[in-house]
């Protein structure tokens, strides 16, 4: 049986074989993330365009004579453009970014290193999730350049793709935006069904469910929802297909149809893809809080059981996105109750977050910045989930810039700076060579400061009552929106510090060799291994004293 | 040795496939939005992309099964694994349910609130005016009975290999399968022939067909797969122990079957 392992480790593979071949988890993890963070950067370089157009009133460099960077002359205002830019940068970072980097990037290298399993269940499969993402991102890009409405290239219908307004785009770019998301789902289902496997099957021999570590089971839960939401999602967008070409009536009234169906079946995937994106981040901020304060996580059980509930409760919420659609009174009072019941499993999380910090020895390292970075601007950003779950209150902020200032605090500010927790956290065991952490030290100030110059100000905006998605605003907005862009510059100057540090690490950082380079307290079974892992980890099952400590962590 | 491998895992050579697999993914959905595409410019509706890209598609999943199979007869496929594969396509069959769910929604939400010109004022009517329905009790109780009568000839097969390691029942019972798969499919098309709604321009057409075809494509899968089974079990590949193959495509047959069973219920019956 299986000589096939036995026989790779005599022969290196080449550089194709290694890449584009592969069936090993670490290697299909960095891909991961090395592919999402370049769509990362592409989604990010259109979002400072955006911020420089709105710097100040009027239209400066997005022109129907052509876009520039350098105000000058007359400029027309080109409303599509804005429109694919808003696009692309919510389809980029919704599907080809975050999940990318935190579900199949940091899932894929360590959630099998945390139960002691030899790599995944399916390893072959697990290389298909991968470039199945990469085909879809891809057929985005090409949908940014294709002939598209107005005239003009690429789709403006918003990532949501609502009808009409999707039905009627002109052009085949929106018909290829559809199926960029119909693969980056395929991809994301074969990768959940790898993951709930791989952890349901292949766990180290003795790690019960309740003993497996936090980070891992926030993939599991992860990979449910995903296996659950997206199929959903493909059903609704595959009607949206139809109806652009094959003259059905699905969203089209006077066929009908209702455009307000397609909102009930996005949402239904849209509440779940939230947190999709947020969990895995859980998972990370767990072990890094627990590693920098020197102390077990507090309430392990709690900690799983309260992942369990906002995984299950994300799937009956979903119309609080809807309450301006015209539903009865009853319906939305039942979608707000049930709304708020997620804040109790979410306070649960951050309490005991504070509470493991609690009478620790924290140490503040670059990773453990992030994750008190996430900590208070998830907090913020779940306490306007609050107030926007209220239906009375959702009737002035719809559509404001309060909620693309909430959202963004949960997502942008705290999902992504979970990712760039984990990248300081295990970019040593990842690479062999440890990140300089004063530099690391100045990314998360400049970042910390940026992302909240950037966002708190459009709460202010939201509250006066800007709209979001426009392309102009009238001079009353004018001042936070130039505060808004300056915090973005920011930020964008420390996200490619962040790239220069990553590269800079990888190729000349200081090596390092110890298994476990944090401390004794970072004891999940990736420390346990040697820095960097070698190709094949595992081939021996990890014995029980290598990962139980007794405590639950 | 320092390096042995000390487990039951399967631990996989690299692979071409997922690789030519994507881009062939790739090429083949670019071309089927040329091809197919309403906003296409004239000079780009053309076949050969969505064609070249289907053919890199199917190639694929052959080869990459082909190995598949190779690999169970080599023996990587323990005990262990084995279960991997079956938790696997279980959960491959759930995100097929929840892939459904969103066509039943589509038709549950018309059905139960259908619009009028009027709405919200005025409420529709379902089926809408205008639209003639089947007859739930001619060709689709017919088909009904077929499908089910293929979901035990399948189980027939597996009760012959699981219980009594008997191949050349195995091959009978999943031919008598097959057929009957091939029979509902034909059946189906007919029936499709003589709508009196079409596909495009009303809400009923749209449900039905969106619904009733993707179960009719899954059911091509599902006899494929099935005839798949049927060459393994002539080849002799099939034990007693070792049918995970042959267990996935029955299972995969019999959600196909739950399925019509919920759609023969609710939009041929109910919904007419």
């Amino acid at each position: 049986m299986a000589d096939a392992a036995v026989h790779e480790h005599d022969h290196k593979p080449g550089f194709f074989e290694r890449w584009f071949m592969s069936t090993n988890h670490k290697d299909i993890g960095i891909l991961y993330l090395f592919t999402s963070a370049i769509v990362g950067f592409v989604a990010v370089a259109f979002t400072v365009y955006m911020r420089m157009e709105l710097k100040d009133p009027g239209v400066q460099f997005m022109c129907a004579e052509g876009a520039r960077l350098f105000a000058d002359g007359t400029c027309a205002p080109n409303g599509h453009l804005w429109n694919v830019l808003v696009t692309a940068h919510g389809i980029l970072m919704m599907f080809f970014v975050v999940i990318p980097a935190m579900f199949g990037g940091f899932g894929n290298f360590f959630m099998p290193l945390h139960i002691g399993a030899p790599d995944m269940a399916f390893p072959r499969m697990n290389n298909l999730s991968y470039w199945l993402y990469v085909a879809g991102s891809s057929l985005a890009i090409a949908s940014v350049l294709s002939p598209g409405g107005n005239g003009q290239m690429g789709s403006g219908v918003g990532w949501v793709l609502y009808p009409p307004l999707s039905t009627s785009e002109q052009g085949f770019s929106m018909d290829l935006a559809i199926f960029a998301v119909h693969l980056s789902g395929a991809s994301s289902v074969l990768g959940s069904i790898n993951m709930i496997t791989t952890f349901l099957n292949m766990r180290a021999p003795g790690m019960t469910l309740f003993k497996v570590p936090l980070f891992a089971w926030s993939i599991f839960v992860t990979a449910w929802l995903i296996l659950l939401s997206l199929p959903v999602l493909a059903g609704a967008i595959t009607m949206l297909l139809t109806d652009r070409n094959f003259g059905t009536t699905f969203f089209q009234a006077e066929g009908g149809g209702d455009p307000i169906l397609y909102q009930h079946i996005l949402w239904f995937f849209g509440h779940p893809e939230v947190y999709i994106i947020i969990l895995p981040g859980f998972g990370i901020i767990s072990h890094v809080i627990s590693t920098f304060s020197r102390k077990p996580v507090f309430g392990y059980l709690p900690m799983v059981w309260a992942l369990i509930a906002i995984g299950a409760l994300g799937f009956v919420v979903w119309a609080h996105h809807m309450y301006t659609v015209g539903m009865s009174l009853t319906q939305q009072t039942y979608f707000m109750l049930a709304t708020m019941v997620i804040a109790v499993p979410t306070g649960v999380k951050i309490f005991s977050w504070i509470a493991t910090m609690w009478g620790g020895s924290i140490e503040f390292k670059t990773p453990m910045l992030y994750a008190f970075g996430f900590l208070f601007l998830f907090t913020v950003g779940g306490v306007t989930g609050i107030v926007l779950a209220q239906a009375g209150i959702d009737r002035a902020y719809h559509d404001t810039y309060y909620v693309v200032a909430h959202f963004h605090y949960v997502m942008s500010l705290g999902a992504v700076f979970a990712i760039f927790a984990g990248m300081y956290y295990w970019i040593g065991k990842m690479s062999g060579r440890q990140y300089p952490e004063w530099l690391g030290q100045i990314q998360f100030w400049t970042m910390f400061i940026g992302a909240n110059v950037t966002f708190f100000p459009q709460h202010f905006l939201g509250r006066q009552g800007m709209p979001r998605r426009y392309i102009d605003y009238p001079e009353a907005f004018a001042y936070w929106n130039e505060v808004s862009s300056w915090g973005a510059f920011l930020a964008f100057s420390s996200f490619l510090l962040f790239i220069g540090i990553i590269v800079y690490t990888i190729l000349a950082g200081r090596p390092i060799s110890e298994k476990s380079y944090w401390n004794e307290h970072a004891d999940t079974l990736e420390w346990t291994l040697p820095t960097p892992p070698p190709a094949h980890t595992f081939e021996t099952l990890p014995r029980r004293e290598d990962w139980d400590r007794g405590h639950s962590h | 040795m320092a390096h042995e491998k000390n487990h039951d895992y399967h631990i996989l050579h690299p692979s071409v496939w997922p690789f030519i697999g994507a881009v062939s993914g790739f090429i083949m959905l670019f071309g089927f939005v040329l091809a197919f595409g309403q906003n296409t410019p004239e000079s780009l509706q053309q076949p050969y992309m969505f064609i070249i890209g289907l053919i890199g598609v199917c190639y694929v999943m052959y080869a990459w099964w082909a190995d598949v199979i190779r690999e169970s007869i080599v023996g990587d496929h323990t005990p262990v694994v084995r279960i991997g594969l079956r938790y696997g396509f279980i959960m491959f069959i759930m995100s097929e349910v929840m892939f459904f769910s969103a066509w039943f929604w589509a038709f549950f939400k018309n059905a139960l609130y259908p619009m009028s010109p009027e709405s919200p004022a005025v409420d529709g009517v379902w089926p809408p005016a205008g639209i003639e329905t089947f007859d739930p009790w001619h060709l689709p109780l017919i088909n009904t009975l077929i499908l089910l009568c293929s979901g035990a000839a399948a189980t027939w097969a597996h009760h012959a290999i699981a219980h009594e390691n008997n191949r050349k029942d195995m091959a009978t019972g999943l031919i008598v399968a097959i057929i009957l798969g091939v029979l509902f499919t034909v059946f189906q098309a007919y029936e499709y022939s003589h709508a009196a709604f079409g596909f495009s321009g009303n809400i009923y057409g749209a449900t039905f067909f969106m619904a009733t075809g993707f179960h009719g494509f899954h059911v091509i899968i599902g006899t494929i797969f099935l005839f798949v089974c049927y060459l393994r079990v002539r080849a002799g590949h099939f034990t007693a122990e070792r049918h995970v193959g042959y267990e996935a495509a029955a299972w995969y047959w019999h959600f196909v079957d739950v399925v019509w069973l919920f759609l023969f219920a609710s939009i041929y019956i109910w919904g007419s």
